[in-house]
């Protein structure tokens, strides 16, 4: 025996990670008609649940927990889906098909799904460590986060992507005194172009925030084993009751390359969401597919459309239906009274054109590459984010004064 | 608590009890009826819970707001009577309520 344990168990298909990608997988499975055995296994202890609502809804006390389940308890039982709570996957065996899932135990399985998302980055400056310093990325999180809010005033945001801001406008909202620190030099800097940045950091600071850009963090200081300031690189510090840290997510791969699957940022997984290795696919957060989306460069998309589609991919290559994954990719995020929603990936643009004026806090903006539309951004304007999709697919290029009128509707230049 | 009942395309019904407070889309989500998602959770940016409001109930429960309209358009079969169900908010005024799901939502 080369492993050394004793299979415990074993699934047809084994799905490790019980977010939105691992349940959408075993969804789609018993939807397809899939009457295999299939295990859905999750480092933590919740059934799957919803993850936007954590910096939004959530964190704003809007809406309990049992709301955020994605399906119901009884749903798992009733569709013959084992949960495997609180419990995470360590290693793989790829030629005994089995998967390692703590000390001695081994779960072995037919196809396995690698759905493990990822973990946020963390700080590795001094005072990393302290108490009071948060991340949102899982229930137990922001329920820390919460329980220690009352007594915290001042709150310190460090990253200003989308996690961050969110925070930001839901804590502002309830009274906090927030500071959001970045160190590129415009918010929302990996996800929209300047003019979208420009735009929200003003709404932010419109709202009381005092956003910083432009600067590093030192270290983190504090007093009885909790953190109470932040020393930044300009050599001020900010005192800080609370600090959440919104600078990224590591892909949960580790098992996977470590077991020889091709990858770095993330795991390679060809159009069909299978991995270099026998077996085994990945979706998700987790997930490097070639986006033709992207010009065909190799993306990792964070989001609940990219992990529901690349589950239903997988779970249908699984059941012997090989449909290319290409599913056009859609985000959001709510802030104040900001809808902001995303058609497309910017990835490579060579042009912005703006619709509509940001002062109206309606508008859009259109990427362009070769004067094709590749991504939209749309804040507060509900018709170019449901039209421009058609563009985007149109592969047609379009004339830059055409789009930039906001009196002619988007789908009426597919038509001229 | 209101009762909501939900006619599938192949006319299988789904009768839910539904908590005053929470929409219809999460109604539909918690109770297992099949052909509504909600992929968003309910914020009207996925268009995945589209539902027709019986013609008889369309006066109570309303037509969709103009985002809520627009959004509609990113799903298909669109009548007068369409709306998303996570626009919708449970109260004891809707108790009986009947909703039809359309053929095109699916896995």
């Amino acid at each position: 025996m080369s492993s050394g344990s004793e299979i415990q168990r074993h699934y047809d298909v084994l799905i490790v990670g019980a977010g939105h990608a691992g349940a959408n997988a075993a969804i789609a499975l018993r939807q397809g008609g899939f009457a295999g055995s299939v295990g859905l296994l999750g480092d933590e202890p919740e059934a799957p649940y919803e993850r936007p609502p954590l910096s939004k809804d959530y964190l704003a006390g809007d809406k309990t927990f049992d709301r955020l389940l994605i399906r119901p308890l009884a749903f798992w039982a009733d569709q013959q889906v084992d949960l495997l709570l609180g419990c995470r996957a360590l290693s793989v065996d790829v030629l005994q098909h089995r998967v390692h899932a703590a000390e001695g135990s081994a779960i072995g399985y037919g196809k396995l799904i690698w759905a493990s998302g990822g973990a946020p980055r963390s700080l590795v400056c001094e005072g990393h460590d302290l108490a009071g310093i948060h991340a949102i990325r899982t229930r137990s999180d922001v329920d820390r986060l919460l329980g220690e809010l009352p007594g915290a005033q001042r709150v310190v945001v460090i990253g200003a992507g989308y996690i961050g801001l969110e925070a930001a406008a839901v804590l502002t909202k309830l009274g906090k005194h927030v500071t959001v620190l970045e160190m590129q030099d415009r918010v929302l800097a990996r996800v929209t172009a300047e003019a979208m940045s420009r735009f929200y950091e003003a709404e932010h600071r419109a709202h009381g925030v005092d956003l910083r850009l432009d600067i590093g963090v030192d270290c983190l200081e504090g007093s009885a084993g909790k953190v109470t300031g932040v020393h930044l690189r300009d050599g001020s510090v900010l005192p800080a009751d609370l600090v959440i840290v919104g600078i990224g997510v590591i892909p949960a791969v580790e098992p996977l390359l470590a077991a020889g699957a091709e990858g770095g940022n993330g795991v390679d997984v060809d159009a069909f969401c299978r991995t270099s290795l026998p077996d085994i696919y990945a979706v998700g957060d987790c997930a490097a597919h070639q986006s033709v989306f992207a010009g065909h460069a190799r993306v990792r998309i964070e989001s609940v459309q990219n992990a529901k589609d690349q589950a239903i991919t997988a779970a249908k290559s699984i059941m012997g239906t090989d449909i290319p994954y290409q599913a056009v990719p859609w985000f959001w995020s709510n802030q104040y009274d900001l809808r902001l929603q995303t058609v497309g990936l910017l990835t490579g643009y060579d042009d912005v054109v703006v619709r509509g004026d940001p002062a109206n806090r309606s508008f859009s903006l259109v990427y362009l590459r070769d004067s094709r539309v590749i991504a939209l951004d749309c804040v507060n304007k509900v018709p170019d984010y449901v039209q421009g999709k058609a563009l985007i697919t149109s592969y047609v290029q379009f004339d830059r004064a055409a789009l930039a009128d906001d009196g002619r509707p988007l789908k009426s230049l597919l038509t001229a | 608590m209101a009762k909501i009942t939900y006619i599938s395309h192949d006319g299988a019904s789904h009768v839910v009890e539904a908590q005053s407070g929470h929409n219809l889309m999460e109604t539909a989500v918690a109770g297992g009826v099949p052909g509504i998602y909600g992929d968003c959770g309910g914020v009207c940016a996925c268009a995945t819970c589209h539902v027709h409001v019986e013609s008889s109930w369309l006066a109570v429960v309303g037509s969709a707001q103009p985002m809520e309209e627009e959004m509609l358009e990113l799903t298909g079969d669109v009548r007068p009577n369409s709306r998303l169900g996570c626009q919708i908010v449970v109260s004891d005024e809707i108790d009986g309520l009947v909703v039809h799901i359309p053929e095109n939502q699916g896995y």
